[in-house]
């Protein structure tokens, strides 16, 4: 930049300019670190996770038992037994069930908002979706300890309302406005071309929707489905008031199950700190850890894919 | 762009204005203490109304008090972050060690309260005692007793006679207290029963649930449980779980609460523990249902 | 139907009326499950009222609790939730802005920048007790910093992060390239353009990307339980290195631990909880909205 300001004095100039091409290579930087900050953060979230709980699992746990065993008896006086099968199993059936609400609710208003919908109608549809998942998980909770349970023992003739309905319910409900917001984006990234050229040659909207949008946005509504499922594996006090904490596999929705996230948030504050019970909660955590990145990695890379198209 | 700024610099004033204002309220803190009490859930309800009754009486000590389980109090007495640990179980060997060695003294324990652990059944249960056998029966890991017919008893209003075990987490000082006396200390629970986190939790449930039996502090009995007889033998006598049975022992599941404390406790701390060991102090216990020291 | 007298007017063979009679049944079919969504919102805010409105006084605002809990007010734990709101976003804004800026106007289309975004989505679906045991493992313990305001507004930062980046940089991409362009002809440097044009024009959507977040931090209960929160506190926190009670812990802990707490109270709590929540979610999309009418392009 040269020096064409007249009328001004050269000193004050130079001055302003000086600081300025001192302080932009340093804002430049500051923002260079805080865009790797991302990174830093997962990486660190799996290193701390990974190392409070490392010296057990690299050394005492049996990563079979661990994995394959349904017996979790962290404290036993002669018998510890560290197996997460049915705690899997519950997050398992909590989620599946989620999902077997979640996902046609979630694709179908996805699909309503983004074609059958107009003007200040969709934008009151999509602003009430958005309410919906700004209740906190907590107030959930809530909801499935004060309000299901019984509703759930009085229509079902249940023995107990905290269980893998309860739970299924509540995260279904939970896990929609994923579905919806990010079904409806994929909706929207496909180009209004296909959609009138399916008109011009005599199909329905619906047709439309159904024969080639749906095939057309199918990574980015299978993305949406994932980071639904996400969504749900990853929940923890919503499952922690409604599941009914039991530790077993489930035979059925009206069973109480445990989850992996409740177990960790039910346990952690009664361990010694260090201890075997202790790292073993954190060796579910990274259980966890990994489960997720797996259901986001692959979400990822669908809709990378579509982008790639 | 000119209407954008004025949005975008009021909302940022507004927001700075909040910030300020949280830090007005609260008054004077110079002349303040505060006393640090981290722990057990079963102690966490009577902890409170201590510092509350405390701090009523001395209006410069504060106690903030924090649940979290007997594990984070021992814990954060090894990280000396804070001044009471509440505990309904002993501190183990691992964490005595550990505190030897980050602080250079050993925990030491004050009984502050005697806990009675009662088995509740649904109020509509006609069941009205219960021995240690048929308890292992129910909630021993081989354990045969799964149907209310199976203790000879039949409840009204529960579908199937499903006996519905509430229990508390692994590493609760509740559940561990239970396995130790009621079942035997190298036998375990068995799977599947509702291992709720919270003293009161346990008692919704039941109150809520006519199938269902569980476990808790006397001091969380609603109107809607009812409190179980129980007798070490089957057939022998039975004792009700009250304030005097418990306090005379013959209750046979009544075990003492603790706090830790790291070393001699000094001040404020010596202060508030020798308040609640005192009269007023145990007032409080018995109005919360637990069991004051004799 | 028609003659070749008449105008030729496109009428419906079978085909087509069954094609329209299944369209009809698939929209009023999707029009009822959307319906049959929004049932549950209307459900919970009824029945939170219904159960609740009567403990909502003056003093339930504005008292701290007595009694063991079971009296007085959640004034406290409003007040905690301020103070946690405030400092994670204090935190993860700046932070998170400047990611943003970063990942949209500096980085190379490269792997590091797929692995940045990559970190990114996965970063927004951790799990929140995950979030919790990073929490502990490194803010109390490695840092050092203890179970106080700062260690649990550090972890809240960390979740609320994601959010803050992504809409950034949608808000940064939603301004024209032809802007920059302008500017870097006229010999402003990308600094330059950045602060005076570039942000300026897409501050709707970063204050919009921001605002949401606080609903998140205001009602995560896991990352502060063990960072942070307690269960009762005499006396409200006077800096960060206090802990504080929040709305999402008394909740929690109301509706589970304390015995003998008035009915009415725990829903009052979630009521409170949810209007604090809901209140900034209406402030951010109308923020929104008002700005986005005000775009002149």
């Amino acid at each position: 930049m040269t020096d064409t300001t007249s009328g001004t004095p050269q000193g004050q100039v130079s001055i302003a300019r000086r600081i300025s091409a001192l302080a932009e290579p340093l804002i430049e930087l500051l923002i260079r670190i805080c865009g790797f900050s991302a990174i830093f953060f997962v990486f660190g979230i799996f290193f701390f996770v990974f190392s409070s709980g490392a010296e057990f699992m690299l050394h005492r746990l049996e990563f079979g038992e661990f994995l394959t065993s349904p017996e979790w008896y962290p404290t036993s006086v002669t018998n510890k037994r560290y197996g997460t099968l049915a705690l899997m199993a519950g997050t398992l059936s909590v989620t599946s069930l989620a999902m077997f609400i979640a996902v046609p609710f979630g694709l179908g208003t996805a699909v309503f908002i983004s074609e059958f919908c107009e003007g200040p109608f969709k934008e009151g549809l999509k602003i009430t979706v958005e309410f919906l998942a700004a209740i906190p998980s907590v107030v959930w909770g809530f909801i499935g300890l004060a309000i299901m349970n019984p509703a759930i023992i009085k229509t079902f003739d249940a023995p107990i309302g905290l269980n893998v309905l309860n739970g299924g319910i509540i995260l279904g409900l939970m896990s929609v406005p994923i579905i919806v917001s990010i079904g409806e984006d994929a909706l929207k990234a496909v180009p209004d071309t296909y959609r009138e050229a399916s008109l011009a040659l005599g199909a329905t909207k619906w047709q439309t929707v159904y024969k080639v949008l749906f095939p057309a946005a199918r990574s980015g509504l299978l993305a949406a489905v994932l980071l639904g499922v996400g969504r749900a594996i990853g929940e923890t006090i919503a499952v922690l008031m409604a599941t009914g904490h039991a530790v077993q596999i489930p035979s059925g929705p009206l069973d109480s199950v445990r989850t992996l996230t409740a177990t960790i948030a039910a346990e952690l504050g009664e361990t010694a700190q260090g201890g075997d019970h202790y790292q073993a909660l954190f060796a579910i955590g990274v259980l966890l850890f990994i489960f997720t990145f797996a259901v986001n990695l692959t979400a990822d890379l669908l809709v990378r894919g579509i982008r790639n198209k | 762009m000119m209407r954008n700024s004025i949005v975008v610099r009021s909302t940022i004033a507004v927001a700075c204005l909040a910030m300020v204002c949280t830090g007005c309220f609260g008054g004077d803190r110079s002349s303040r203490a505060l006393v640090q009490n981290k722990g057990s859930d079963t102690l966490v309800n009577v902890a409170q109304a201590w510092a509350e009754n405390y701090h009523s009486l001395n209006p410069n000590v504060g106690v903030a008090v924090s649940g979290g389980g007997s594990g984070t109090g021992f814990a954060a007495l090894i990280n000396d972050t804070v001044d009471i640990a509440n505990a309904s179980r002993d501190i183990t060997i691992e964490e005595q060690e550990k505190i030897r060695k980050a602080n250079g003294v050993e925990a030491l324990e004050h009984t502050v309260a005697i806990d009675a652990v009662v088995f509740f059944v649904h109020a509509s249960n006609p069941l009205d005692s219960i021995s240690f056998e048929q308890l292992a029966c129910i909630y021993a890991e081989g354990g045969t007793c799964k149907q209310w017919g199976d203790i000879g008893t039949e409840v009204p209003g529960c579908s199937g006679q499903e006996i519905i075990r509430v229990s508390r987490q692994s590493n609760s000082g509740t559940y561990a207290f239970v396995r130790e006396e009621v079942l035997g200390k190298e036998i375990d629970f068995k799977l599947g029963s509702r291992d709720l986190s919270g003293s009161k939790d346990v008692v919704d449930l039941v109150g809520t649930t006519p199938c269902a039996i569980g476990y808790s502090g006397l001091g969380y009995g609603t109107d809607e449980v009812k409190a179980l007889c129980i007798a070490r033998k089957t057939g022998a006598a039975c004792v009700t779980p009250t304030l005097a049975t418990a306090e005379d022992g013959t209750y046979a599941l009544a075990r003492p609460l603790f706090m830790y404390t790291l070393g001699e406790p000094q001040g404020a701390v010596a202060a508030y523990l020798e308040w609640i060991k005192s009269p007023a102090g145990q007032k409080i216990v018995s109005d919360n249902g637990f069991v004051p020291l004799s | 139907m028609s003659t070749a007298v008449e105008h030729h007017r496109f009428s419906a063979t079978p085909v087509t009326e069954k094609s329209h009679r299944r369209q009809s049944a698939a929209k009023a079919f999707l029009g009822v499950s959307t319906a049959l969504l929004l049932v549950p919102l209307a459900a919970i805010i009824g029945l939170l009222l219904t159960h609740g409105w009567s403990a909502i006084t003056a003093e339930f605002l504005l008292d701290a609790p007595t009694a063991g809990m079971t009296a007085g007010g959640i004034y406290p734990a409003i007040i905690g939730t301020l103070w946690l709101i405030a400092v994670s976003l204090g935190v993860a804004a700046p932070i998170g802005i400047m990611a943003g800026i970063y990942l949209n106007e500096y980085a190379p289309d490269n792997w590091i920048t797929r692995i940045i975004n990559l970190a990114i989505v996965n970063l927004a679906g951790v799990p929140s007790i995950v979030h919790a045991l990073f929490g502990v493992g490194a803010f109390v313990l490695f840092l050092g910093l203890g179970t106080n305001i700062l260690s649990a507004s550090l972890t809240l930062a960390v979740m609320t992060l994601p959010v803050i980046i992504a809409s950034t940089k949608e808000a940064l991409a939603s301004v024209p390239l032809a802007f920059r362009h302008a500017s870097w002809a006229l010999g402003a440097s990308r600094w330059q353009t950045i602060w005076n044009i570039v942000l300026p024009n897409s501050v709707s959507g970063i204050l919009t990307g921001v605002i949401l977040q606080v609903s998140r931090a205001a009602g995560e209960t896991a990352p502060i339980m063990f960072t942070g929160a307690a269960f009762y506190l005499p006396f409200l926190p006077q800096s960060v290195q206090d802990q504080c009670m929040a709305l999402s812990m008394h909740l929690f802990t109301v509706s589970t631990q304390v015995p003998n707490v008035p009915e009415a109270f725990p829903y009052a709590t979630a009521l409170v909880l949810l209007t604090l929540v809901i209140t900034f979610n209406f402030l951010s999309i109308s923020l929104r909205t008002y700005l986005r009418a005000r775009r002149k392009w």
